[in-house]
């Protein structure tokens, strides 16, 4: 691959990305322990019977993943703002939105990853019937995917506060509301013995669209939040 | 430059702004307060009772132009969000910021009120539908607007980052107005309707619109006044501020 290329800055993006997960690979467990935990407190909260288990695991797993998604969003960008990176990143003169695409993605693999990794424990520790097991996986993966970008862009506005946790579920939670109604909605549907492709090919085409825009939206706010 | 292009460009100016809006909102919130007063007596008083619902019915009054004016108000603010962004106008950014709260409490009026009037219809106080949970996060995004407006210490950095959210939420706008046809439950469909006869009788449909043009004036009203206090705010080290804080304005028009 030739320097200088878009490509290849991506592709150093990416690298490097990867690399410092690597180098610290202990906190890219924190998101997986953390979805552990909060699926670990319903059993104690909601008593130990299987079947009552069995008919909200599919809620409790998606609301799990994605409690441990919004935590570990505010990682995104923190530690490149804060050591300059990210100024660094705006000012190369690649297009933005693909380098920052590339960030996303690598965001994506070390938390969402090890999420979706675990998902069969935290359905299995819940009762879900097996049969259901596929439909979860591909809705996680197609909703997490969903949660990194649409999350990044509201990130990038955050970017340069101080105590942004709060706030930052205020901003994503209400546009993943449909996401997550989709998601669950096609393992329900599962559950029930009901078609559950509809729901999926939605949540593919929301992806398909927010592939393209997020990254650009990601640039459009960090360029407003840096300046 | 036409007339309406150099009118546009005075009115984006900051003293303009100003100073016009200050003779306009006695009128407007004058003009709301009585469209609202005759609108609220044809509904409360002379529209008939329905066969159905009887007097319980008549919370629509409220219930219905409130809803119309949070979509609007978001509608509103997304459009000058966009202005904002785009063409960078100081007024555009203010006034889309003003018109959050504004919006949020229309939205939590038809929250509040469509609870009031779900108790003796359906039973209870909330239920999971389509259109409720759609209001609900409507509500949200303003708050997100709202949140994200006061937590950025630059107030037009601040605007900017909030215009931007705002936009991004607009995407949730066609869900909130089209859900009840997508996944109606148990909402209503929709009554009054621009094309076609409405499904209503025209002695309810009469204060219902009055009422609703009664909002709009009201809203207007409210974003200016609180337009002008921001802009007084941002714009306090400039000339013209400075004159009307020490009450000197009329010699400098």
């Amino acid at each position: 691959m030739r320097y200088g290329t878009t490509a290849s800055a991506c592709a150093a993006v990416i690298r490097r990305d990867l690399l410092l997960t690597w180098r610290r690979r202990g906190d890219a467990l924190n998101p997986a322990l953390f979805a552990i935990m909060v699926v670990v407190m319903f059993p104690l909260a909601l008593g130990p019977e299987p079947n009552q288990l069995a008919n909200v695991s599919v809620g409790i797993v998606f609301v799990a993943v994605l409690l441990a998604g919004l935590l570990a969003l505010d990682n995104l960008f923190r530690g490149d703002h804060e050591d300059g990176t990210l100024e660094q990143v705006v000012l190369s003169p690649h297009p933005l939105s693909l380098l920052l695409g590339s960030k996303i993605l690598v965001h994506w693999l070390s938390t969402a990853l090890p999420l979706i990794v675990i998902s069969p424990a935290l359905a299995e520790m819940l009762h879900l019937p097996r049969s259901v097991m596929p439909v979860l996986i591909v809705a996680l993966i197609l909703a997490t995917l969903l949660l990194s970008l649409l999350g990044a862009v509201c990130v990038a506005l955050t970017i340069g506060m101080r105590r942004s946790g709060m706030l930052l579920a205020l901003l994503v939670l209400p546009l993943y509301v449909p996401v997550l109604i989709f998601a669950a909605g096609a393992c329900n549907a599962a559950q029930m013995g009901l078609p559950f492709l509809a729901p999926l090919l939605w949540l593919g085409a929301a992806l398909a669209l927010a592939l393209v825009l997020a990254p650009l939206a990601c640039a459009a706010a960090l360029r407003i939040s840096i300046t | 430059m036409n007339t309406l292009t150099l009118w546009f460009h005075k009115f984006g100016s900051p003293p303009t702004f100003h100073r016009v809006t200050g003779l306009l909102i006695p009128w407007l919130f004058a003009a709301a307060l009585l469209i609202g007063l005759v609108g609220l007596y044809g509904g409360l008083v002379l529209a008939p009772a329905d066969y159905q619902q009887s007097d319980a019915y008549r919370i629509i009054f409220i219930h219905v132009p409130c809803a119309w004016m949070g979509l609007f108000a978001y509608i509103f603010m997304a459009v000058n969000a966009f202005i904002a962004l785009v063409w960078r106008i100081k007024i555009s950014e203010i006034l889309a910021m003003a018109s959050a709260p504004v919006g949020a409490w229309f939205t939590a009026i038809t929250l509040a009120t469509g609870a009031i009037w779900g108790k003796p219809m359906w039973g209870t106080w909330w239920t999971w539908d389509a259109r409720l949970t759609s209001e609900l996060v409507l509500l949200f995004l303003f708050l997100g607007v709202i949140g994200l407006y006061n937590a950025i210490e630059d107030r037009r950095q601040a605007a900017r980052a909030a215009a931007f959210l705002g936009l991004v939420g607009i995407v949730n706008v066609p869900i909130v107005h089209f859900s009840v046809s997508w996944w109606n439950t148990l909402h209503q469909g929709t009554t009054v309707r621009l094309l076609g006869p409405s499904r209503i009788d025209s002695s309810m449909l009469w204060p219902l619109l009055l009422l609703a043009l009664a909002t709009h004036i009201w809203f207007f009203a409210s974003v200016f006044a609180r337009s002008r206090v921001s802009l007084l705010e941002l714009e306090g080290g400039k000339e013209w501020a400075r004159a009307i804080a020490l009450g000197t304005e009329h010699g400098h028009e």
